[in-house]
């Protein structure tokens, strides 16, 4: 049998989720030795948690060990559960609204990640409590990237700003905020082009946005999202450290989570950079996003 | 220093080691240890990981490199080759039908980059002197053939499209009559984004491909993409039997360890890469490069003319 093969085949057999390996981990090991710490430390990997949190997660494994809160295998679940659920749940994870006028959401993320959707979501979200809304479609470099927010925004019954394709995104940006004020809307959600947070004209063109809705109304924008794509590994703490540098972020919308990827990286977010998780997007129809539920979410993680 | 790449990791690991005297067994996993977290990080399976140091650790010791003067750049030396071989077989070439149309397949996860693929594979193949016709049968995703007629426009390359509701078998059948009766020798599908777990999706594919019998499945796959790589791979790979592989959006700082995740799993090579929004960043796979980016390595040949 060739390299590959062997692999495939033992990847099969490994392709477990967290709760079986853990389960079997608890069935495995008579005692916690370091064997079967080794093998927890792979399950954590596999999630994408990332190698610094995974360590970081170890610690307090073997503090625990110490302690006598871990006392078998067993205990080893509800430990980890309880960790990762005080990683996530530090902050506000609550979505920000304005106190007076309108309450402007900046949405931003690398190519693909699910931002246009998302904000579709959004305004449905919205509309159901009775909200108005206004679309910014403030992407004008994808190809067809306004047809797909003006569908949406046709979905959810929400006006759509928008200018030709190649337009001065900032324009686009002033054009809603002005809009939004004078028609007295509730909730502006500015969708903008992917970007590799290592592009740094584009990042400066992001700043350029910011800085526009930040002169028109300077409490604005009440929220500045991040969108990752549940499938991204170590590569999102990078964009978020870079992209908070061109619009500070206020927080995270986590998408495909219906995938079966878990999502673990943003444990490692929540780690290095504190940034609160406020969605999570489970779908791709208009009713699949979710407020963030940390608990909920780190019972997840390890789920079958 | 927080960022230090493999090699410095590995040249220091050794210094401190070499401090206490002789080098033994268990220096070597020492430094086994570093390349394993240096493969994580960059997001590689953690199984293909394991199996892969297995490897490294007996080949540096049937290496004897605990007598080398210099066991740093023969680690990186191995590693490195080892490395580059498993991301081997750069066959960047595309299957060519010996009677066209040659029938190309995107296949991949949702925002992976596949229409866009389609494009940049369009005008390549054009430059090439092909007359490559794109097939739209992605019908899900609001705007989705609005996007690719916008390409086809920008690239002056035809679109085959059908009205709203049509059954993206029915799309890619036609598609491939079209290309028959207009003389186009290639004809590329973009299909759905969809998640290998979707049964129902995964059927359509299955359909699609049972009808035009592609030359040439191609997975786009995110070089962002962490651990869930494999699943991803070996499922489109099991239900569709893949030809190759383009990684995307390797303009940014991600590793890609997916890629070897990916390789791994498939066995099947990796033909082209994105590398950036524009529809002419496509290129060609170079293994090497590629080793030496997930290692974060730094400058490996270098390192390794001194060993
Ligand atoms: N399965 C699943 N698919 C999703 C989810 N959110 C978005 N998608 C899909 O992901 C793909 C990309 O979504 P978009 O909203 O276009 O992503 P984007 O970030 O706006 O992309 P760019 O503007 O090109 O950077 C589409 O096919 C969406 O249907 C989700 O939560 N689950
Ligand atoms: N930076 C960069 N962006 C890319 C690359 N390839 C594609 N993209 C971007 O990624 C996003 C998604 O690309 P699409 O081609 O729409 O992806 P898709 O797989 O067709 O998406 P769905 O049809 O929704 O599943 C867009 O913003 C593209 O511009 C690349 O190589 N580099
Ligand atoms: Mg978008
Ligand atoms: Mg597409």
């Amino acid at each position: 049998m060739g390299f590959f093969n062997k692999l495939k085949s033992s990847l099969t057999k490994t392709r477990k989720s967290f709760t079986e390996k853990i389960e079997q981990l608890v069935i495995g090991y008579a005692d916690i030795n370091d064997e079967c710490l080794d093998e927890l430390e792979e399950i954590l990997i596999s999630a994408d948690v990332g190698v610094h949190t995974t360590m970081k997660l170890m610690d307090d494994v073997r503090s625990g060990i110490k302690k006598k809160e871990i006392n078998s295998p067993q205990d080893l679940h509800p430990f980890l559960i309880k960790h990762i659920s005080t990683i996530l749940s530090s902050g506000e994870n609550s979505p920000a609204a304005a106190l007076t006028g309108p309450t402007v959401i900046l949405v931003i993320g690398v190519n693909g990640v699910g931002k246009t959707t998302t904000i579709g979501k959004l305004a449905k979200y919205y509309k159901n409590e009775n909200k108005s809304v206004i679309l910014a479609a403030a992407d004008t470099f994808r190809a067809a990237a306004i047809d797909q927010l003006q569908i949406w925004g046709k979905r959810a019954n929400a006006d759509v700003i928008a200018h030709g394709e190649g337009a001065d995104p900032a324009a686009v940006v002033f054009d809603a905020v002005k809009a939004t004020i004078s028609r007295q809307t509730d909730i502006l959600i500015i969708d903008t082009a992917g970007r590799l947070h290592t592009k740094t004209n584009l990042m400066d063109e992001l700043n350029k946005m910011y800085r526009v809705i930040k002169r028109e109304i300077p409490a604005a924008p009440h929220e500045t999202l991040l969108v990752l794509d549940a499938t991204t590994g170590q590569n999102a703490i990078h964009q978020a450290e870079l992209f908070t540098k061109a619009a500070p972020i206020s927080g995270v919308i986590l998408t495909k989570l219906d995938g079966t990827a878990k999502g673990g990286v943003v444990v490692g977010i929540k780690e290095a950079l504190s940034m609160p998780v406020k969605w999570i997007g489970v779908g791709e129809g208009e009713d699949d996003l979710q407020p963030f539920n940390a608990e909920e979410f780190a019972a997840a993680l390890f789920e079958k | 220093m927080i960022f230090e790449s493999l090699a410095e990791k590995l040249q220091n690991t050794f210094k401190k080691l070499r401090g206490h005297g002789h080098l033994s067994e268990d220096d070597v996993s020492t430094a086994m240890r570093d390349i394993r977290m240096a493969l994580l990080e960059a997001d590689v399976n953690f199984k293909v990981v394991k199996d892969f140091i297995a490897k490294i650790k007996e080949r540096a010791i049937g290496a004897n490199i605990l007598e080398s003067l210099t066991p740093a750049q023969a680690v990186i030396k191995i590693v490195n080759e080892e490395l580059t071989e498993l991301m081997g077989g750069s066959v960047s070439r595309i299957n060519i039908a010996p009677n066209p149309p040659t029938v190309i397949m995107m296949v991949g996860l949702q925002g992976a980059g596949k229409t866009t693929s389609v494009g940049k594979l369009g005008i390549m193949l054009k430059k090439q002197g092909k007359h490559p016709l794109f097939a739209a049968a992605d019908i899900y995703r609001p705007a989705a053939v609005k996007q690719l007629q916008v390409l086809g426009q920008q690239l002056e390359l035809p679109v085959f499209s059908m009205p709203e509701g049509t059954d993206p078998v029915v799309i890619a059948e036609k598609a491939l009559e079209y290309a028959h009766s207009h003389a186009n020798d290639v004809v590329i599908i973009d299909t759905a984004g969809r998640l290998q777990i979707n049964e129902e999706l995964m059927q359509e594919l299955k359909s699609i491909k049972s009808i035009v019998h592609p030359h040439e499945i191609l997975l786009v796959v995110d070089a962002m993409t962490g651990q869930d790589a494999v699943n991803v791979a070996e499922s489109f790979n099991n239900d569709l039997g893949l030809d190759g592989v383009v990684l995307t959006k390797m303009d940014g700082d991600a590793r890609g360890g997916a890629a070897l995740s990916v390789k791994a799993v498939t066995g099947c090579p990796i033909k082209f890469v994105g590398t950036g929004e524009k529809l002419d960043a496509l290129e060609s796979f170079y293994p090497d490069r590629m080793a030496s980016r997930i290692l974060d390595m730094g400058d490996v040949l270098s390192l390794i003319e001194k060993a």
